[in-house]
């Protein structure tokens, strides 16, 4: 194995080659290319002093790159330059996703510019901006908005929480098996069929307005907390079976190993299964809370004043509907953050393998 | 002493008679390696020696414990057992070293600082006491079975249960495994394993067991039931295993 070869002038770095290992055509530095040849060898060069030899110059012209291919294609990630073929390779990929990002940009520039023009010259055009996207109506409903948006916040994070014991439980309450928790089984089972089938809003004017009607000691009657127990109840419907789904999802042999290590099965569902399920479903939990999230708005049916309650009243006044846009605007404006953080637990989560560039 | 003995024992799932009247037994401090085509019960011998699986009749009596009787405590009678699988099965969610200690605190109670202690000497004994903070994931296929395989002895089990421990690693990481066991069985542990590395049982086993169709056909001296078996079944099925 040799070094440096005094004829390949400017700073070839040999080193060994990784299928023409012992080699002699391989292994010299080819006096023939002339400049900063990097030739590379011995698998990945890893022990070898002849490779950490020689300097790190670029290869300028590729042609010394050409002579040893195979070699440095095997080379570690140090000792690597581009060939003359992969560079011309990454300029072709260039200059197509140039292309492509011009004549998008190029597309959705002129499908706007068409749509604002025909939008803003039908003949109703002002006065829909009237009604949705007045400025002034807009400023001066925003702080009341915003105040019963506060409310929707708060009726999501703790609703979100009871949601996902609550859920959790009865998604292991449906999958412990034995004669013994048949009545958990059944009761669980029950609960999610109907909590499922029943339509939210259904609940929510069942218990909004039926309970306080009803005038029973010792039964809250505020407006707020059964439309927050609407929520709970309708959404750790849809949780249980989410939670379900992960445990189901955990592979038998997981349960096989932790019980021939003597654990219960109360143990082996607390240590090994539950963990992986539910690391496993966070993703769609999150999708659930971005739901939640919007339909913490329905309880404003109920009177209380959330931010579509709210808007609701600055409509009142005048007929002008810009409240409402101005609500939804505050909504997207929560859910966009939360999207995207669902987004990127997915992808953290992302199993590896799932086929590189493809 | 017999230390695992197992009488008529029959096992089916649903019409399939997996184990038709399996009678074998094992010495305190001897290998029984169970060889034969696949579908001969060799893991669901295995499995029932666990109670991961119920026996439909016959009975597995380990020392002097009748441990198919529905009176026994399974868990307590698995946390004298160690097993280890052909996929490992290690836990993915925790590091090595809790995949290890996992047992001994949950099921034996032993406090986390002396489990850790525990743990790192056995993850020591197999090689990986640098491994301890990674992920199973992050193991070769070797490396996760030795694994495996210390967190099986970590509880000090009275007997080893090893189902073709080797057969998902690549060639040439199945050596650090199988030297393992061969240091395992000359320091006394008993094992039952089944394995396809005819090499390995030969070197490894006190009584090689042939089964087909559930029943031992033939069980001896590894010298003479794979260098010279009576039973027709016993020299067809190596003459396949050897090509």
């Amino acid at each position: 194995m040799t070094t440096g070869d005094p004829s390949s002038t400017c700073g070839a770095r040999v080193s060994a080659a990784g299928r023409g290992v012992g080699d002699p055509s391989v292994t010299t530095g080819d006096p023939s290319s002339t400049c900063g040849a990097r030739v590379s060898a011995a698998g990945r060069g890893v022990g070898d002093p002849s490779v950490t030899t020689g300097t790190d110059t670029p290869d300028p012209d590729g042609r010394g790159g050409s002579v040893l291919r195979a070699g440095s294609r095997l080379a570690g990630p140090q000792g690597w330059a581009p060939s003359a073929l992969e560079r011309e390779r990454a300029a072709y990929r260039k200059r197509r996703s140039v292309r492509s990002l011009t004549v998008s940009a190029l597309s959705t520039a002129v499908v706007a510019a068409v749509l604002v023009v025909l939008v803003t010259s039908a003949p109703g055009w002002p006065a829909v901006r009237h009604a949705y996207f007045s400025w002034d109506k807009a400023v001066a409903s925003f702080p009341a908005v915003l105040d019963g948006l506060w409310l929707n916040i708060r009726i999501m994070a703790v609703c979100g929480v009871i949601i996902a014991v609550l859920g959790l439980l009865i998604a292991v309450g449906r999958t412990l098996r034995g004669p013994v928790a048949f009545p958990v089984r059944v009761l669980c089972t029950g609960y999610v069929d109907l909590f499922r089938g029943l339509p939210l809003l259904l609940v929510l004017l069942l218990l909004g307005y039926g309970m306080p009607a009803l005038r029973l000691t010792g039964v809250p009657n505020s407006p707020l907390f059964w439309g927050g127990m609407a929520l709970v109840l309708s959404y750790s419907a849809y949780v249980a079976e989410v939670f379900r789904a992960g445990i189901e999802s955990v592979h038998p042999s997981q349960r096989a190993a932790a019980r021939s290590l003597g654990l219960t099965y109360g143990k082996t569902l607390r240590h090994v299964v539950l963990p992986q399920a539910v690391r496993r479903v966070v993703p769609p939990l999150m999708n659930d809370l971005v739901s939640l999230q919007k339909d913490s708005g329905l309880v404003s049916i109920l009177g209380v004043v959330d931010a579509i309650r709210a808007a609701q009243i600055e409509t009142a006044i005048d007929f002008n509907y810009t409240p409402y846009v101005v609500a939804g605007l505050l909504f997207i404006c929560l859910t966009i953050p939360m999207a995207r953080l669902t987004d990127w637990v997915a992808r953290r989560q992302g199993f590896q393998g799932a086929g590189g560039h493809l | 002493m017999t230390l695992l003995s197992v009488r008529h024992v029959r096992k089916s799932f649903g019409a399939h008679v997996v184990l038709e009247d399996l009678t074998m037994s094992v010495e305190a401090g001897q290998c029984v390696v169970l060889i034969g085509p696949s579908g001969s019960g060799k893991s669901t011998i295995l499995r029932c020696l666990n109670l991961l699986e119920q026996v439909d009749d016959g009975q597995i009596v380990l020392s002097g414990d009748d441990i198919t009787d529905p009176r026994v405590n399974a868990d307590a009678v698995r946390a004298r057992i160690g097993m280890v699988f052909q996929a490992y099965n290690l836990f993915p969610h925790m590091s090595v070293l809790d995949n290890v200690t996992l047992a001994p605190r949950r099921v034996h109670g032993i406090p986390a600082a002396q489990a850790r202690e525990k743990a790192m000497a056995m993850l020591e004994r197999v090689g990986l006491a640098d491994k301890a903070r990674a992920r199973p994931d992050d193991l070769s296929g070797g490396q996760q079975q030795r694994v495996a395989i210390a967190r099986a002895l970590v509880n000090g089990p009275e007997l080893m249960l090893l189902d073709e421990v080797t057969s998902a690693l690549d060639p040439e990481l199945v050596g650090e495994v199988l030297d393992l066991l061969v240091e395992l069985k000359s320091e006394g542990m008993t094992m039952v394993l089944n394995t396809h590395e005819m090499g390995f049982a030969r070197e490894v086993a006190d009584t090689v067991c042939f089964l087909h169709d559930g029943r031992v056909h033939e069980s001896g001296a590894p010298a003479q039931v794979l260098g010279d078996p009576v039973q027709p079944r016993t020299r067809e099925f190596l003459r396949r295993v050897h090509g």
